[in-house]
């Protein structure tokens, strides 16, 4: 089914390949997706590592195709299951879920975990949720899949749980139709699915995307306590920077289905060492700061994920590409080393020029 | 200019404004001075009407469009915000004349376009252009980017110096394209490129005002940034003036010079700038500043800053009486819900609809007894003494009103005061407010 196991080298992440004693609640290990397409194969996923402990958040940022929504489907195995096109997404690495290693698991054995261990928030309610049937009816069957409980139980769970999502008159909700609700009330409803059987792990795809700023403020609230109260471990993925900064313990920044920079919020926000997150800082106006005359974009766009330029895939709109000697950011493609604790950057410059361009140039205009 | 119909009733106050004749140049226009008056709104509306049954009776009507005031000065940047289904698009549609207003009166250049038919809307395309949102949907596939760019000349039947080519690449040069892309269709270029090629199209005749409903938010953030600053770019060399409409507060803050905050098919607050995001007066905008979230985790802890909505907007169909955010607002009082309260200017440059505005006297002093809603509207409301002016003076303490846990002036006030158990019902109709001005438009 997949292709597991073809570590080969390791591709510049602080983690040794082959160990197989993770440490952490989830590791993922040298994670690649790729999609094989008529146009060439679409290395989505190129060589991801991360770890997340129980009861922290990962906020995952970057822009439309840069693989993060394809690194939660494959962590949720959605990928194993689906086609695309006549042709199988390939999956290599490791990923492991409490001591388990999903990749060359069984997919039954996956299967049972999905849903109970983890599971999901998507960023359209509406067409992650049936529409034909009612918001209790879904959440029961989510609930009884994993438990051997009666209808009766199973609906009282559902009418707590959207009770403690902050939904009104659960008991009388519960028998609605998606389309009965509000696009905030819906997304309350997903996120009381993917919670009714208390999964240690919750991956939220673009959450509050498709809401309003103060629905999206609702939503947010809302994960960070029900976070608190059950410990799970959540991932976030967005490319809104506000909103994994109100989350998120730790960041990891992709581009071209890589990891070019991880550390704490704190860290990746105040010393940022990757060019690419400065260009993402530098593109969002703000409205904690006075008012700055222009914004600082990143020129050009993303790459394509079939064309990744070669060397750095951030070469071709990086404003710093020449610094390096001999071309080296053109030619070879750079590894994530430590840049501070628990901190790591993927870049040619060196430690210095970055930490100088950075408080000189970069920090001073934001 | 011979396309005005006679029902152009213009007022004495815009008589004085004389409408400068269209050239037959795309380049050659004197727009009015830095300032001036270009876009003036009187209680617009629009509604559309919901059918039902067989005959398609009118069952009622979604109020999108509910009532606005407000103008728009030459070379200014406008920005509208608000939330989904507040009416901000319908609004730029209808200053635009792609929708027909139920009521009220749009002047451009001081002449009435409001009720223009097609014909005697094309000359003032010319003028009034839009961007949209969605550069996949807003250019057609078919085209080449010559076309779509050029297809205003050949609409309005100008021909620019040079031809329409030459014109059309040096407009895709402006907008930071290759000119030599002049014969690819859009599906050949990245979302940030077709927005471009949108904003090429749009600023092809020379415009005076520029419609813009969410330039950016089908963009990446890094993309975004480009194009907010080619807008800027644009503007200053062009003299454009714009209007913005966006959800997106950060955004709306970086371009606008004045901004209008949009609730349920109105407008509550409309300000400068800078007034309005140090000192917002509108509970509505208050919360809506502070739900955006901040890019940087050391302002976490500060989470008590938030103020949090609860529920969802209500719907536009049958509106909350009084003033719309009642149902929602912290602040709501018995007035809010019976009286809306009209568009104020409470400070110079700072007009706003509310009868408790924050950073401002209370307008409905009187009324001080909390709708047991309101207590209930707000979660957290640790608003660090920032409403001075509070003059909460003598009230009737409802009883069953609950206290709000949190240092709610009102509510603390209300505590100290003797309790005269009188009255579940406050005194409900104030003269000293003044009667609401958007339900008594005239509607012709």
């Amino acid at each position: 089914m997949t292709d597991i196991g073809k570590s080969g080298a390791a591709v510049g992440e602080p983690v040794a390949q082959g160990s197989p004693a993770p440490t952490a609640f989830l590791e993922v290990r040298d994670l690649k997706v790729h999609f094989p397409t008529d146009d060439g194969l679409v290395k989505s996923v190129d060589g991801l590592s991360f770890q997340l402990e129980k009861g922290k958040t990962l906020g995952i940022v970057g822009e439309s195709g840069s693989g993060k929504s394809v690194t939660s489907l494959g962590i949720m195995g959605l990928h194993t299951a689906g086609q695309y096109g006549k042709r199988k997404a390939q999956l290599s690495g490791e990923i492991w879920l409490d001591g388990q290693e999903l990749l060359s698991a069984d997919p039954d054995e996956v299967r049972k975990l999905r849903g109970r261990e983890m599971s999901m928030i998507f960023q359209d309610p509406l067409s992650a949720l049936h529409p034909y049937y009612s918001i209790g009816q879904q959440i029961v069957e989510a609930y009884r899949v994993h438990h051997d409980v009666d209808k009766k139980t199973a609906r009282r769970r559902a009418v707590e749980m959207l009770d403690r999502v902050g939904i009104p008159q659960p008991d009388k909700r519960v028998d609605s139709y998606p389309h009965e609700f509000s696009g905030g009330m819906r997304q309350r409803a997903m996120i009381a699915m993917a919670l009714v059987n208390n999964p240690e792990l919750l991956i939220a795809d673009e959450p509050t995307t498709a809401l309003d700023v103060t629905v999206q403020a609702q939503i947010l609230d809302l994960i960070r306590d029900l976070q608190k109260e059950f410990g799970s471990a959540v991932i976030i993925i967005t490319h809104d920077l506000g909103v994994v900064a109100e989350l998120a313990d730790d960041i990891l920044v992709m581009y071209g289905g890589r990891c070019v920079e991880r550390g704490p919020a704190e860290s990746v926000f105040y010393e940022p060492r990757h060019p690419y997150t400065w260009g993402l800082l530098g593109s969002m106006p703000r409205l904690d700061r006075e008012q700055t005359d222009r914004l600082i974009p990143v020129k050009g766009s993303p790459p394509s994920l079939i064309n990744i330029p070669s060397g750095c895939a951030f070469n071709p709109r990086c404003p710093y590409a020449d610094l390096p000697k001999d071309n080296v950011t053109r030619t070879v493609r750079p590894e994530l080393a430590e840049v501070g604790s628990r901190h790591w950057a993927a870049c040619h410059m060196t430690q210095e020029q970055r930490e100088r361009i950075w408080t000189e140039e970069i920090a001073p205009k934001l | 200019m011979s396309g005005n119909p006679e029902k152009s009733a213009v007022t004495s106050e815009d008589k004085a404004v004389t409408i400068p004749a269209q050239s037959g140049g795309a380049t050659l226009k004197q727009g009015p001075a830095q300032g001036e008056t270009l876009l003036k709104v009187t209680g617009l509306q629009k509604h559309f009407p919901i059918r039902k049954g067989l005959l398609q009776r009118q069952v009622g009507a979604v109020k999108a469009v509910d009532g606005l005031d407000f103008e728009v000065r030459s070379g200014e940047t406008l920005g509208v915000v608000g939330e989904s289904g507040c009416g901000k698009s319908t609004m730029g549609r209808l200053i635009t004349r792609l929708l027909e207003p139920t009521a009220g009166k749009i002047e451009f250049e001081g002449k009435d376009i409001t009720h223009l038919g097609v014909g005697g809307m094309r000359p003032l395309r010319r003028d009034v252009q839009m961007i949209f949102q969605d550069p996949y949907s807003s250019l057609n596939p078919r085209h080449t980017i010559g076309t779509i760019v050029g297809a205003p000349f050949r609409l309005q039947g100008v021909t620019p110096e040079g031809g329409i080519k030459k014109e059309v690449q040096r407009l895709l040069e402006v907008v930071g394209l290759n000119p030599e892309h002049y014969n690819r269709y859009p599906h050949e270029f990245s979302g940030g490129q077709r927005q471009r090629i949108g904003i090429a199209r749009a600023l092809a005749l020379n415009p005076k005002l520029v419609v813009a409903d969410e330039p950016v938010s089908a963009l990446d953030v890094s993309i975004q940034a480009q194009v907010v600053n080619l807008l800027d770019d644009l503007q200053e060399e062009l003299g454009l003036t714009y209007v913005i409409i966006a959800h997106d507060l950060s955004v709306v803050r970086h371009v606008s010079d004045r901004i209008a905050v949009m609730y349920l098919g109105k407008i509550v607050e409309l300000a400068d700038r800078d007034s309005l995001y140090k000192a917002p007066m509108h509970p509505y905008t208050k919360a809506l500043m502070s739900a955006v979230p901040i890019p940087d985790p050391r302002r976490r802890a500060a989470k008590s800053e938030r103020i949090l909505l609860k529920g969802d907007v209500p719907s536009p169909i049958s509106p909350p009486s009084g003033c719309r955010f009642h149902t929602r607002c912290w602040k709501a009082t018995e007035t809010c819900r019976t009286q809306e309260p009209p568009l104020l200017e409470l400070k110079p440059g700072q007009q706003v609809a509310c009868h408790h505005p924050e950073n401002a006297e209370d307008q409905a002093p009187q009324d001080t007894v909390l709708l047991s809603a309101a207590t209930e509207a707000i979660e957290v409301v640790t608003v660090g003494g920032d409403e001075p002016a509070k003059t909460a003076a003598e009230q009737t303490p409802e009883p069953e009103t609950s206290e709000p846990e949190m240092s709610e002036p009102e509510a603390s006030a209300s505590e100290g005061s003797a309790s005269e158990g009188s009255a579940s019902e406050p005194p409900a109709s104030e003269p000293s407010v003044p009667e609401p001005s958007g339900e008594k438009r005239v509607k012709e």
